[in-house]
């Protein structure tokens, strides 16, 4: 595992208080994890702060699993 | 109008988590006052607080992830975690777990708060100045608000009746019970969750309260001798922290039910001011007249009051401008009253301390104690009334008044009594 995924996945753990082992790349913010729409607004501001990389709203709408936080932010992280 | 009867008690106090631990210490002359834990105090003015003790759970101490998940605790001010712990304790007590469409529709939820998340307001500004806009949460308004203690009190518990809130300042507590008590008597719901609750201490309510000299400074080295009110050498209050809510309900509705009665609420009054934001008026004309509605509305005179449970906050201009208005409501029969303040054990609650002190006059009642007023080695002004200096004093108790009075003038009395007395 990276390590983008790796503090991806604690930062998920953190923020939504789930178990660490329901944190897979396919689970969805939202229908595996518990989060509304405001817990995933907060999860993408902590994103932002832990990689120092500003995440567009456009961008945002469309990190809607663990994978595809770790995609944006591999890709795009310094 | 439909009679309204108090049926469970829900409290977290400086004297610690749960009503009877805390009434154990009050009754026991315990003082909740310590020198400020948990941030810089060096440089502020008052050093001395009633903070709840913190702790695993046992033995009185307060454990915030046995009333709230951690998760929700994380985007919330404690006032809203106190008040879910209060709320669960008071449901738990009154034995009223609604689970039908006709439960949860008539039983609501009115908890105040006097200012709310400040703690979270003055840490948000903290984030907005160093990080900017972006890095502000979104459960910051949500997490601060003072209605979203009921908010989060009705979604945990399915309570869909009326759901509303309080903001009196230091009568919030009252206010609430008070209020909640009507909506009851009107039938707007059978069954309500009502209180107040308060997390104020951190620096900027610390400065704030000073700024205003409204708080204790005098003994900065011996905390558990700061707050005493009506003693000649107070100076001021001792800020205290947590929430008091109890479960009201509709008389019939709780006999139906068989559950257990503490007492009636029979009485409520309201009054204000309209003098200055901070000081009562000399004549202590807004409190006569708060007393004398809440008397009226119970159908009865201050020679049928056992129990007074006073605002007596411990400032130097308050407590006795109280005083004043209790003796001219009694005249002649002052001999025969008794009042305390805990306040003297756990500070000032503020939004919370009326309805914890509503709760401590219903148990002056259920134990036919008043509990006393600690700290008070010589009163201020000689009076008839007995303030109970010191120790708690075995009492015929069966109707109880509570006051609480607030900044901006604003004044609330409740009176309990023994059912059928």
């Amino acid at each position: 595992m990276s390590d983008i995924a790796e503090r991806v996945k604690k930062i998920v753990v953190e923020h939504l208080g789930v178990d660490a082992e329901k944190v897979t790349e396919n689970a969805n913010f939202i229908d595996d994890l518990g989060a509304d729409s405001l817990d995933t607004v907060e999860l993408v501001m902590a994103f932002e702060e832990e990689f120092n990389v500003e995440i567009p709203d456009d961008a945002a709408e469309t990190i809607v699993t663990v994978g595809d936080a770790i995609k944006f932010l591999e890709k795009n992280a310094a | 109008m439909r009679r309204v009867v108090v049926t469970g008690l829900g409290m977290v106090t400086p004297l610690g988590c749960g009503v009877e631990h805390t009434w154990a210490g009050i009754v026991a002359g315990r003082s909740g006052a310590r020198v400020v834990e948990g941030f810089e105090v060096s440089d502020l003015a008052c050093k001395v607080a009633c903070q709840i003790p913190v702790g695993d759970g046992s033995d009185g101490t307060f454990n915030a992830d046995q009333w709230m998940d951690p998760k929700d605790q994380r985007k919330v001010d404690p006032f809203i975690v106190y008040a879910m712990a209060a709320a669960q304790q008071a449901l738990d007590d009154a034995g009223w777990h609604p689970d039908t469409d006709d439960e949860r529709n008539t039983t609501g939820v009115l908890v105040g708060s006097g200012i709310g998340g400040i703690g979270g307001i003055y840490d948000a500004s903290l984030t907005l100045y160093e990080k900017g806009p972006r890095r502000v949460s979104p459960f910051f308004i949500t997490g601060r608000l003072i209605n979203l203690a009921s908010g989060y009190i009705s979604i945990k518990h399915g309570l869909r009746g009326p759901n509303h809130s309080v903001v009196t300042a230091c009568s919030t507590g009252a206010h609430a019970i008070g209020d909640a008590g009507r909506l009851i008597a009107f039938g707007d719901a059978d069954v309500m969750v009502a209180g107040g609750s308060e997390s104020p201490i951190n620096r900027l309510s610390l400065a704030g309260f000073a700024a205003c000299r409204a708080l204790s400074t005098a003994f900065n080295d011996e905390p558990t001798r700061a707050s005493r009110p009506y003693d000649k050498d107070r100076d001021g209050f001792v800020m205290g922290e947590g929430a008091g809510i109890v479960v009201l309900e509709e008389l019939e509705h709780a006999r139906a039910r068989g559950a257990k009665i503490y007492a009636e609420l029979v009485g409520y009054g309201l009054s204000g001011d309209a003098h200055h934001i901070t000081s009562p008026s000399e004549d202590g004309d807004g409190a006569y007249r708060c007393m004398q509605a809440a008397l009226k509305r119970a159908g009865i005179t201050i020679a049928d009051v056992d129990y007074v449970n006073a605002h007596g906050t411990s400032t130097p201009v308050g407590d006795e401008i109280e005083l004043k208005a209790l003796e001219r409501l009694v005249g002649n029969t002052a001999a025969r009253l008794t009042m305390s303040s805990t306040k003297s054990c756990i500070g000032h609650l503020l939004g919370a301390a009326g309805a914890v002190e509503a709760i401590f006059s219903v148990l002056a009642i259920r134990d036919q104690i008043a509990p006393p007023t600690i700290n008070l080695d010589e009163p201020s002004v000689e009076t008839g009334i007995d303030l109970t200096p010191h120790v708690a004093k075995p009492l015929a108790v069966d109707i109880a008044l509570s006051n609480s009075f607030g900044f901006g003038g604003t004044n609330a009395s409740v009176i309990f009594r023994r059912l059928d007395s």
